[in-house]
């Protein structure tokens, strides 16, 4: 199994190398187009993205380390964003991510759960101020939000991913 | 290659047009009515419209405009908190908060026969008063609004909408009629300043980027907008995004460049899609691209998204992020005026700035000078957030006072749960993680560049927070040292290594364990960060704690050597008991408490056992007589 999926992991690059005409100034537009694909940077992926565009590994890599919406690990299926930008923070956001990581058993350590549903991070600022506090569900943004609403919207996946 | 766009006539067809359909509807969809359910109410008003047999459109042409109803929607209109908001012409009704379930009703009484509805017309929380009109609202009608006027009025994805509302006329106007030297002059004469911060002479950067003699030069627009609490720039992407187009073909003209970058932030990804349809519908019409309005000029324009580091604020660390490195600033000079983007001339300006550009090159640069103050002309915007009553964008002259703004515009301050507190006004953190606060002292201090200079704080992107007596300002400077010891890009020791210091050091004053010497210590790292810094990440990072020390110098004492926090939200320092007189002795906070902390007998006053307290603050919320105090 593990050689066929690897192939088609590098055909993807490849389409997406050619897309920015293998090139290195299209780095970071390049790594986010993988990151769409695969939900995460993959440690080979990496490497083969930098021996396509001529550049040293360490450079690839620094580039995904550096940029916070890179991700080395995969994601769960929901990433949940909790706003923590000055408006959300003034507004109790801490308690909502607490509430969420006790509700789902994750701590500042450990951002996905072990079924890789639920990744939880924060984010500084969603430009979604006048709704504070706010979080966001893959896309959707929930706005005006308190804990027992936010425990409430994960409750409410859990149930759908288990009726699944 | 496309001919030139005649742009009087592509007004007056859209106006023609325009006039044609009974009623607009105009629903806004900005990110913050997005996430109230604004598409669903779109979707929702034309299927009904079209099930009552109607007529209607979602986008004007002109074969079935007659006597329709046109339901369009429209950018960000700052009022995000009564979202959705739908307005209704040419009645010019503003509807807030309107839901699917109000679909109906608004169809039978006012798109049929023409009349409001009460209940879904925003009514002044002090007053009482019911505002149909939009402009009848004091947080609107205390504004000026010029860079944001068609913000909420327009649909942004119609290029031909800006156009008929004299939109790409300035350009034209610098492209033909005007020479390169003359549109730096003016927007210099204008007094327009850089609105991401820097506060620089936007006409004096382009002059500097003019005069160099390489053939090659980059105008890129700032749009990586990261401070937390502010959304201007966000706005006008996502409201008139044609208007930043404008702006940066004015300034590819006055400097010489032919091609050019909106850098966006990736966490608006409703800007983004904006810009870059935008940009395509101007190529289109061959408003980018070569031989530009017959003037044999060319101006090529591409959409980067950001990929989430603040630091890419500053411009010389955006630049290299462009260049696909790690986006760390370089020292200046050689400033990017000098050697920018892949070592040419660039000039660099914010979203803000260049929206305000085609307003300059089409009224002239005394029309700015007529607005704000001496030093520092035209308007401003600002994100109006925090303990406030009527959260948004707001836009109004330099010169405004913050009294106008947080009373006036905002509506007065609230409390944790919304309602109003009349004299619960603590502080407005101005300028974000670089700024500084404005107490009770500054509320009729001027808004400008100089003026907030003198207090030490600074207009910064723009983010006004307003913070209410329950607020503690340690937590808030914590705040701030925690966001900048995170973005920081490691470069400068002072600023990788002193922020991670001066944070732990706010830890210390936050949970008990601070001395004399940690605000000694405190102060003169600041003083070093700043002075140690490259960029202006680090030189500003200091300034939320140096304002906290400044003006709320009892407060953090009270935290250091009382061992208190007087709003009693600082968890470590809270000492919880229960009030004897109040407690019936129900037992419920004794089964609460997680800890087995509380020990008492039924129907006899209950005790909290401090050594065990974790201070979670479980048995307030159990307790039904208000009998525990301190949390």
């Amino acid at each position: 199994m593990e050689p066929v999926t690897l192939t088609r992991k590098f055909e993807k690059v490849c389409e997406i190398l050619d897309r920015y005409g293998r090139d290195p100034g299209k780095l970071i537009p390049i790594l986010q187009a993988v990151q769409d694909e695969y939900r995460y940077l993959p440690e080979e992926v990496m490497a083969f993205v930098a021996t396509s565009l001529d550049l040293p590994p360490a450079r690839v890599y620094g580039v995904a380390t550096f940029y916070a919406h890179f991700a080395l690990e995969p994601k769960g299926r929901y990433v949940i964003r909790i706003c923590d930008g000055t408006a959300c923070h003034v507004k109790q956001s801490i308690p909502i991510l607490e509430a969420i990581r006790k509700r789902l058993g994750l701590d500042e350590k450990r951002h996905t759960t072990p079924d890789m549903l639920f990744t939880v991070e924060t984010v500084s600022c969603l430009g979604a101020c006048g709704l504070a506090p706010v979080i966001v569900i893959n896309d959707d943004v929930h706005g005006q939000m308190t804990p027992q609403s936010a425990v409430a919207l994960i409750d409410e996946l859990t149930t759908k991913e288990a009726a699944k | 290659m496309t001919a030139t766009p005649d742009l009087k006539h592509i007004a007056t067809a859209f106006s023609t047009a325009a006039a044609k359909p009974v009623r607009r509807v105009i629903i806004c969809a900005g990110t913050g009515c997005v996430a109230n359910g604004a598409l669903k109410v779109h979707q929702a008003l034309i299927e009904k419209i079209a099930a009552e047999k109607l007529p209607v459109i979602a986008e004007l042409r002109e074969e079935k405009a007659e006597g329709s109803v046109w339901v369009s929607k429209s950018g960000c209109h700052g009022f995000c908190q009564m979202g959705p908001l739908v307005t209704i012409l040419p009645e010019n009704i503003l509807y807030t908060r309107v839901k699917v379930g109000d679909v109906a009703e608004i169809v039978e009484t006012t798109l049929k026969q023409g009349k409001p509805i009460d209940r879904l017309v925003y009514a002044d929380p002090t007053s009482g008063a019911h505002c149909v009109h939009g402009t009848d609202i004091p947080f609107y009608k205390r504004q000026q609004r010029t860079v944001l006027k068609e913000c909420g009025h327009i649909d942004p994805d119609d290029i031909r909408e800006y156009i008929s509302h004299g939109g790409y006329e300035a350009a034209e106007k610098a492209f033909t009629k005007m020479s390169a030297k003359a549109v730096c002059e003016e927007v210099e004469v204008s007094g327009l300043r850089g609105r991401g911060g820097g506060g620089f002479l936007t006409g004096k950067k382009w002059e500097l980027t003019r005069i160099q003699t390489e053939p090659k030069k980059y105008v890129i627009c700032n749009g990586d907008e990261g401070d937390p609490g502010a959304f201007m720039d966000r706005s006008v992407m996502e409201g008139n995004p044609h208007s930043v187009i404008e702006g940066m073909m004015i300034a590819a003209r006055g400097i010489g460049a032919d091609e050019g970058y909106v850098y966006v932030r990736a966490e608006y990804p409703l800007a983004v899609r904006r810009i870059r349809y935008a940009v395509e519908e101007a190529g289109k019409l061959g408003l980018l691209g070569d031989n530009l309005f017959g003037s044999g000029l060319s101006f090529r324009l591409h959409v980067m998204e950001g990929a989430g580091a603040f630091v890419c604020g500053e411009e010389t660390a955006l630049i290299a992020s462009i260049e696909g490195k790690r986006g760390m600033p370089m020292p200046k000079p050689p400033f990017p005026a000098q050697s920018g983007l892949n070592g040419k001339p660039t000039v660099i300006n914010n979203v803000e700035t260049l929206a305000t550009v085609p307003l300059i090159i089409r009224n002239g640069a005394a029309w700015l000078r007529g607005i704000g103050t001496k030093g520092s002309t035209g308007t401003k915007n600002f994100a109006l957030t925090g303990h406030v009553a009527n959260t948004g964008l707001i836009e109004v002259p330099f010169g405004t006072t913050i009294r106008e703004i947080v009373f006036n515009i905002g509506g007065g301050v609230t409390r944790d749960n919304g309602t109003l507190w009349p004299d619960g006004f603590k502080a407005v953190q101005i300028g974000g993680p670089s700024g500084g606060c404005l107490t009770t002292e500054h509320l009729d201090l001027p808004l400008d560049f100089d003026s907030l200079k003198t207090v030490g704080a600074m207009v910064g992107s723009g983010g006004l927070v307003v913070m209410n007596r329950d607020t503690c300002m340690v937590s808030v400077a914590r705040f701030f040292m925690q966001f900048t010891q995170n973005e920081s890009c490691g470069k400068c020791v002072l600023c990788r290594e002193g922020t991670r210091q001066m944070l732990a050091l706010l830890d210390d004053i936050i949970e008990g364990r601070a001395t004399a010497e940690t605000l000694v210590t405190l102060e003169t790292l600041a003083v070093a960060v700043g002075k140690g810094s490259l960029c202006g990440l680090g030189k500003t990072a200091p300034n939320p704690v140096l304002a906290t020390l400044r003006y709320f110098r009892s407060e953090i004492d009270a935290h250091v050597f009382q061992k208190r926090c007087p709003t009693g939200r600082c968890k470590a320092l809270r000492t919880i008991s229960i009030d004897a007189a109040k407690c019936k002795g129900c037992t419920a906070c004794a089964r609460k408490c997680p800890v087995h902390a509380i020990k008492g007998e039924v129907k006899k006053p209950h005790v909290i056992d401090p050594a065990v307290c974790i201070k979670c603050g479980a048995c307030a919320a159990a307790c039904k007589f208000d009998a525990v105090m301190g949390v």
